[in-house]
Formats: C-alpha cells, sequence, structure tokens
C-alpha cells in the first residue's frame, strides 16, 4: 500500500461528496432522524434522566439504513461510469484504493455523526451528564458505523447498480445487527453445533455496541469491529482482483 | 517498448484474444483495427494491466505487466474507451488527481497539468463540472489525462470516436505531434485515421492477426488499393447479417 496514493483517493471521494448536493442532503436528513427518533421515539424529556442512552440506541438501527445509502455508490459507481478502468490501471494498488475510500466515507459518517453534538449541549444543559460515558459512546457509535461501511463498500464493488448495492447490505446489515438475538439464533438452533451457535452470537453489533454504551471500552469490542472491518476490506480488494482475472 | 507474446484472453468459453504477438517500437505509431469485437479493447485492457492474460506475456519498457505492473503502469498513458472521468470533477480537479496518483510533486503536477490543457486545448473549461461537458471536450479531458505525465507509451481505445470532423483533425495533429517520442497504439474502425496518423496497421480479427504492415503495404494487397476493401476481405464482419436483414 502506498500512503500517498491512499491520501490522493481519500481526497477525491471526499471532496467528492461535497461537490454534489449528496453530503448536505444525507447530512440534514441523518441529523433529523437521529433528533426525532430521540425527541419523539425514545421520549428524551419525559424520561428526565440526563444521558444519552436513548440516542445511542437508536444508532444501530439509523445506521442500518443511512449507512449503506453511503456505501452503495462506493464501487458500483466507479464500474458504472468506467471510472474503475482508469483507477486500475493507474500505478497503484487495490488495497491503496479500497482504503483511501473506505476512510473517506468513514471520515464522512464521523463528520455527520460529530454534528449532532447540540444533542451533547443540550443534555449538559439540563443536567449533568456522565461525559465520559457520552465520549466512549460516540467511539462505539464511529467505530460500529465503520463496520457497517466496510460490509456495505465491499458489496458495493459486487455490482454495478447502486440500488442492489443497497438493498443487500441493508439486509447483510440487518443480520449483523441482530446476530444475537433470537430471530436468527433459533434458525441455527437445535441443529447446528453449539460453538456455531455462541459464533453467530457473538457477531451481534447490537451486543458489542451496547457494551461500549455503558461507558467501558473492552478492548474485545474495540478488536471486533477493528477485525470486522479488516476482514470486510480484504474482502472488498479480493472482490476487485478477481473481476480483473475473470 | 511494448512486446506481446502469445497473448490469450478466455471469458468463460469464449476466447476473446487467441494467441496475439507484437512489437511495437519507440516512433511508431500502430494502428489496430478490426470488427467491433475483434478484440481490440481486450487486448489494450491487457496491455495496460486492467485484465490479466489467461497466457502470454506483455512488457511494457521493459517491465512485464503482470509481475512489475506499476513499474509498466508509470510508463503508460492510457485512453480507455469512452473516455471515463469523474463526472462531478472539474478538468483540473481531475488532472491535479491523477497527478497526485502518479505520485507527482506539486510543482511537477502544476507543469504537467499546463502543458496537458495547452496541448488538448482545454483552457476554456478548465473549472466546468465533466458531466456539463460536450462529448469533444470530454474526449480531450481523457486525453489530457494519458498524456499528463508525459509517458513513453501511449495506449488510446478509439480516441477519436463520436468527434466532429473538426476535432478528430486536431486529435490526430496531436497524436502525429507526440509520436516521435513515444510508442503509440490507437484502435479505430475509421480506415481513413489509419492513413492519416499510424506508421503501421495490424488488423485482428476474432482474436487473431489477420494483417501486419505499413498501410502502403496493406494496400498493395488490394486490388482497388483501397483499404475498405482490404479490411472486408481479411475480416468477418457480422455485415452480412445485416444485408440479409435489409433485403
Amino acid at each position: 500500500m502506498n500512503l500517498n496514493a491512499v491520501r490522493a483517493v481519500f481526497r477525491r471521494e471526499f471532496d467528492g461528496y461535497f461537490a454534489t448536493p449528496l453530503a448536505y442532503v444525507f447530512i440534514v436528513i441523518f441529523l433529523l432522524a437521529m433528533g426525532s427518533f430521540t425527541f419523539y421515539f425514545g421520549q428524551f424529556y419525559d424520561a428526565g434522566r440526563a444521558e444519552l442512552n436513548t440516542f445511542f440506541g437508536f444508532h444501530p438501527w439509523l445506521y442500518l439504513f443511512l449507512i449503506p445509502a453511503i456505501s452503495m455508490r462506493l464501487w458500483a459507481e466507479e464500474q458504472k461510469t468506467g471510472t474503475l478502468e482508469l483507477l486500475m490501471t493507474l500505478p497503484i494498488s487495490i488495497a491503496s484504493a479500497v482504503v483511501g475510500k473506505f476512510l473517506a466515507a468513514w471520515a464522512f459518517a464521523g463528520l455527520a455523526l460529530g454534528l449532532t453534538f447540540p444533542m451533547w449541549l443540550t443534555v449538559n444543559y439540563l443536567g449533568s451528564p456522565d461525559n465520559g460515558v457520552i465520549l466512549t459512546s460516540y467511539f462505539g457509535s464511529w467505530l460500529m458505523a465503520g463496520g457497517y461501511l466496510a460490509i456495505g463498500s465491499c458489496i458495493s464493488a459486487l455490482t454495478n447498480n447502486q440500488v442492489i448495492a443497497f438493498v443487500v447490505t441493508v439486509v447483510v446489515c440487518f443480520l449483523f445487527t441482530i446476530s444475537g438475538h433470537n430471530i436468527v439464533l433459533d434458525f441455527f438452533q437445535g441443529w447446528a453445533p453449539l460453538v456455531l451457535v455462541d459464533a453467530i452470537s457473538s457477531f451481534s453489533f447490537l451486543t458489542h455496541f451496547s457494551a461500549i454504551m455503558n461507558g467501558v471500552i473492552d478492548l474485545r469490542d474495540v478488536i471486533f469491529f477493528g477485525s470486522l472491518i479488516a476482514l470486510f476490506l480484504f474482502a472488498n480488494v479480493v472482490v476487485l482482483d478477481l473481476k480483473r482475472a475473470g | 517498448m511494448i512486446e506481446i507474446e502469445g497473448l490469450v484472453r478466455r471469458f468463460g468459453t469464449l476466447t476473446a484474444v487467441g494467441g496475439v504477438s507484437l512489437k511495437v517500437a519507440k516512433g511508431e505509431v500502430l494502428g489496430f483495427l478490426g470488427p467491433n469485437g475483434a478484440g481490440k479493447s481486450t487486448t489494450m485492457k491487457m496491455i495496460t494491466g486492467y485484465l490479466a492474460p489467461s497466457e502470454g506475456r506483455i512488457t511494457v519498457c521493459g517491465h512485464d505487466v503482470v509481475e512489475q505492473p506499476f513499474e509498466a503502469q508509470s510508463a503508460i498513458g492510457y485512453l480507455p474507451e469512452g473516455a471515463p472521468a469523474y463526472p462531478d470533477m472539474t478538468p483540473v480537479q481531475f488532472l491535479s488527481f491523477i497527478a497526485r496518483v502518479r505520485g507527482l510533486s506539486d510543482e511537477a503536477a502544476k507543469k504537467a497539468i499546463d502543458t496537458a490543457v495547452a496541448r488538448t486545448g482545454l483552457q476554456g473549461v478548465l473549472d466546468q463540472r465533466i458531466e456539463t461537458l460536450s462529448k469533444g471536450f470530454k474526449r480531450r479531458v481523457g486525453l489530457a489525462q494519458a498524456i499528463l505525465h508525459d509517458p513513453p507509451v501511449l495506449i488510446m481505445d478509439e480516441p477519436t470516436d463520436g468527434l466532429d470532423p473538426n476535432q478528430k483533425q486536431a486529435v490526430r495533429k496531436l497524436i502525429r505531434a507526440m509520436s516521435a517520442e513515444k510508442a503509440i497504439i490507437i484502435s479505430t474502425h475509421i480506415l481513413e485515421e489509419v492513413d492519416a496518423v499510424c506508421t503501421r496497421a495490424v488488423i485482428i480479427d476474432k482474436g487473431k492477426i489477420v494483417a501486419d504492415g505499413t498501410p502502403a503495404e496493406l494496400l498493395a494487397k488490394s486490388p482497388t488499393k483501397r483499404l475498405d476493401d482490404v479490411f472486408r476481405a481479411l475480416t468477418t464482419a457480422d455485415a452480412e447479417i445485416k444485408v440479409e436483414a435489409g433485403s
């Protein structure tokens, strides 16, 4: 991997969000969704507690639809417009391009997440929350967004159709979100060995995220999201490499 | 500068390129001719490292394309079919991106962009988004991208396709101006182009080379002395189907 190339791809991709209305539309909808879910469905005021748990509790569910909206274009669009051919014939490795694009999308998701800071101001104005817990929750939420993005980036490389990329990513992310839940586990329980059932349930984003949301950054949760991102980005490189071998 | 030996590419059971061997030296402008689907683009995609060959070897400036892809790709300027570019960028942003990816320093990039812009006549549209440009300008952005790093090898897939006669003339002039210092391959199915710019013509049909020589040598093969007739005699196009459908 070549840092110069990663930086060049990152800059192109990140600037690309702001070259079209995409970035602004996304950020506005992201913030409206975050706010309305927290205040209406989460009944933030009625709860009367100085904490942001209801706010963060909605993140996995909102990410489920909002993150695939970012990731769907990452590679599908390059294939549609033919720029993939241009990119792959420049003297850079596929890995540099994959990492550069992923980091740009992740930074953009981080920016949208960071712009929810009025929530943090509000809760500090109304009471005295544990800001350490809020900070780790933000960190955990961003890590989780990275997990969803890596899955979406890999799926986007499989197709040149953004709608297909979106729908498939939502489904796969849904399975990862709730894999600790009975909807998924019941399917495996009874016939699959217990080790497998445990393994599947340990892939749950919800379990790992709620652990971080409690204010404790356990190294295992960080490693979980980190290795998941690495795994899917590696698969992303393999998918693109297979396309040239045909 | 370009050496191709026994190049084969299969897609499933289809053999798109079936054993092509070629050498292109500095100063040569090789016109790659053939009907649609003959394997011109596939061959170019393999030279530039986008597709991996099923069999055979390609070296560009002494670098094996499969084993030393970056060295080979650094020596190549490539205009893919249709001149793809990022539609949401302006030509300046796009060329700066290409320069950065190719590892040019800021100063070198600025010089390279100025030169490429001047040679392709992009001055008037530098700050317009590429998606708003006409087909001719889009093609020129692609050309500017290909010659940006002044590569010793230029591969251009249908560089004049869809351009008006004036634009075609300008592109051919540009190719001729660069030809002394470079090895150039252009694909085309416009036969007059071969006469206009190429020092050598290779006709490919069904993945195999069926003729290789200077335009004059190819013309000598036909009693009518017309390149069209040489082309038609050597290649099996689906033109016959069209005739049947029309009758």
